[in-house]
């Protein structure tokens, strides 16, 4: 077998698959034979990541993490899938019952849509929308209406506080999350998110032509990363389901496999948004070296994926929670005006065709904005002794 | 400079991750049912009866005099007193325990019966492993259930148990006349004898 037919080998088998297929079920059976391997893949890397994660948390505070189940624990999740399975259902007198049971499966469900136009290999995207990039951010805004009928319906004042702070936060990073993608639409010139990898594909000497390795991609990657974090309600950005003063946030209430359905659209999400900056500034599926083509492009899609989720479990056993004020300020006055500038940037890029000139302006345009804005956020803001007044 | 402070945390956990494959000091997890920590000597959780000798039920040094019953307060000790006197330990005639029963899921660790005998015949215990399968059944201990050898004593808690046997040679030392200083012993490796036959 060539390189060529590794990397087209699921393409192939499925047209052959079609093959036996009579012409009238064609349609419908080419999109369960597109559908199925993404609802099997993703869920499978969901239970490796949540071992890789608590292992990963566990050695970063000298622990060992799980290690019973199975080889070195790695057949953990298998446990907590069967635990999650046997536990009783509970569900609040008081609930709005439809709604409380309706809301994980719609959290599943939207995390689940946003794979349609996700390229996992070359020739390897559930549905090449001509709008993808569009369709994902509206895909991606069911979520918090997911996260607001679970507050809303548990019919408690954690959840709603929970899904109050989660709709708050969600709502503002989308804004940057959103701006920090338009960038690459302006380099490439297409929402389609196949066209945008291919955009990406050519190779300079052994370099590939990746959108991160300009200042504004640069720049629009770490912006995108840090959005997508607080999108997905991840560490640091986590204060929706803070255990500490909110216990569980909105998914208090849930219990048994819903609760276990709410952890899987959201590491869901967290996959979806985490491939979506693969798509936008790494390339997608697309070798880092044009001498290692040969490997699949789907191997070097799920390479990168797995980067990511180490680099965001890396984040979680680093940062503290934030404080509310610092979330919305983080948003508003760091994360926008830099998205904005970002859009800037990324048009005196475009406008300057010579080299020599376009990467010291940028840079400069990337650079100087973000000490600027670095430094007016810690203003006033120095560390002093605590003094009180009536508690001494 | 914003972000500086996230780099230098990324490097000190992944120090930490790295660090926690290569140095075995770094993982003080103790892996419970295969491995132990070394036990306290000042921990305490539930009585035991001391015995001396090689016979447990023989070697009881609790004459029953009921104190540590009545001063119990959640009153978790019940005792029933011997109509006969045996030889204890040291040859010496004594009223013993028929019966001699602790319910733990009463007994509140609080070492007051420890503090009130005067015998040293009661201690506390430091073994900790005491899930049971039934609910009810086993949280009455009985008196087989509940003596211990002094050795297992010195072994959990050695200063304690050193000074105990100090004392109780120095008060035997005091309370017999002049023979009776070589027959301590000879009496101690009689007593199982007399104890079955009894």
């Amino acid at each position: 077998m060539t390189p060529d037919t590794v990397d087209q080998i699921f393409v192939i088998s499925k047209h052959w698959l079609l093959g036996y297929v009579p012409a009238m079920l064609q349609p419908l059976a080419s999109a369960v034979l597109s559908v199925v391997p993404v609802l099997l893949a993703f869920p499978l890397l969901f239970a490796i990541t949540t071992v890789l994660e608590r292992k990963g948390l566990g050695r970063i505070q000298n622990r060992y993490g799980p290690n019973r189940v199975g080889p070195a624990g790695f057949f953990q999740f298998a446990a907590d899938g069967i635990k999650s399975l046997t536990k009783e259902d509970v569900v609040p007198r008081d609930a709005d019952q439809v709604v409380h049971f309706l809301a994980p499966l719609l959290l599943v469900i939207a995390a689940f849509l946003a794979y349609a136009v996700l390229p996992i290999g070359r020739n390897m995207v559930v549905a090449n929308l001509d709008a993808g990039l569009l369709y994902f951010f509206a895909v991606g805004s069911m979520v918090e209406l997911a996260v607001f009928m679970a507050g809303w319906s548990s019919h408690s004042k954690y959840s709603l506080l929970g899904a109050m702070r989660a709709v708050a936060q969600m709502i503002s990073y989308e804004v940057p999350l959103v701006l920090a993608s338009i960038v690459v639409v302006m380099a490439s010139g297409s929402l389609s998110t196949v066209a945008i990898v291919e955009a990406q594909a050519g190779y300079t000497a052994t370099l590939p032509h990746w959108y991160v390795f300009t200042p504004w991609g640069f720049a629009g990657f770490i912006l995108f990363m840090i959005a997508a974090t607080a999108e997905s309600n991840r560490s640091p950005f986590d204060l929706p389901e803070g255990e500490s003063e909110i216990i569980a946030g909105y998914y208090i209430e849930y219990s048994g496999f819903k609760f276990a359905l709410f952890f899987l659209g959201e590491y869901l999400g967290m996959f979806a948004t985490s491939a979506l900056a693969i798509t936008l500034f790494l390339g997608g599926w697309a070798a880092p070296f044009s001498f290692m083509t040969w490997i699949p492009s789907y191997v070097w899609f799920f390479v990168k994926l797995l980067a990511l989720i180490v680099f965001f479990i890396w984040i979680r056993g680093t940062l503290p929670r934030l404080r509310m004020d610092q979330l919305m300020g983080m948003a508003w006055k760091f994360m926008l005006p830099m998205t904005l500038l970002n859009l800037f940037t990324a048009a005196v890029w475009h406008f300057l065709p010579n080299p020599l000139l376009r990467w010291p302006v940028c840079t400069a345009l990337v650079v100087v904005p973000f000490v600027v804005l670095s430094r007016s956020m810690k203003q006033g803001k120095t560390l002093q002794v605590r003094t009180y007044r009536y508690a001494e | 400079m914003l972000g500086v402070g996230i780099l230098k945390g990324l490097t000190e956990t992944a120090r930490n991750f790295v660090g926690s494959y290569f140095r075995k000091d770094r993982l003080t997890t103790i892996q419970f049912p295969e491995e132990r920590a070394p036990r306290i000597e000042a921990s305490r959780n539930f009585p035991f009866l001391v015995y001396d000798g090689p016979d447990a039920m023989a070697g009881l040094r609790c004459v029953s005099c009921f104190i540590c019953e009545k001063e119990c307060p959640p009153k978790c000790i019940i005792i029933d007193k011997s109509t006969d006197k045996k030889p204890d330990a040291t040859g010496k005639l004594q009223f013993y325990p028929a019966e001699f029963k602790i319910d733990v899921s009463v007994c509140m660790s609080c070492q007051i019966c420890v503090e009130v005998c005067p015998f040293d015949a009661i201690k506390m215990d430091t073994d900790f492993e005491l899930s049971t399968q039934n609910r009810f059944d086993d949280l009455l201990w009985p008196k087989l259930r509940l003596a211990k050898s002094n050795e297992y004593y010195h072994e959990i808690h050695p200063t304690e148990a050193a000074a105990v046997d100090a004392d109780l040679a120095a008060a035997r030392a005091k309370a017999a006349p002049k023979p009776a200083a070589p027959v301590a012993p000879v009496a101690a490796a009689a007593a199982p004898e007399k104890g079955t036959t009894a």
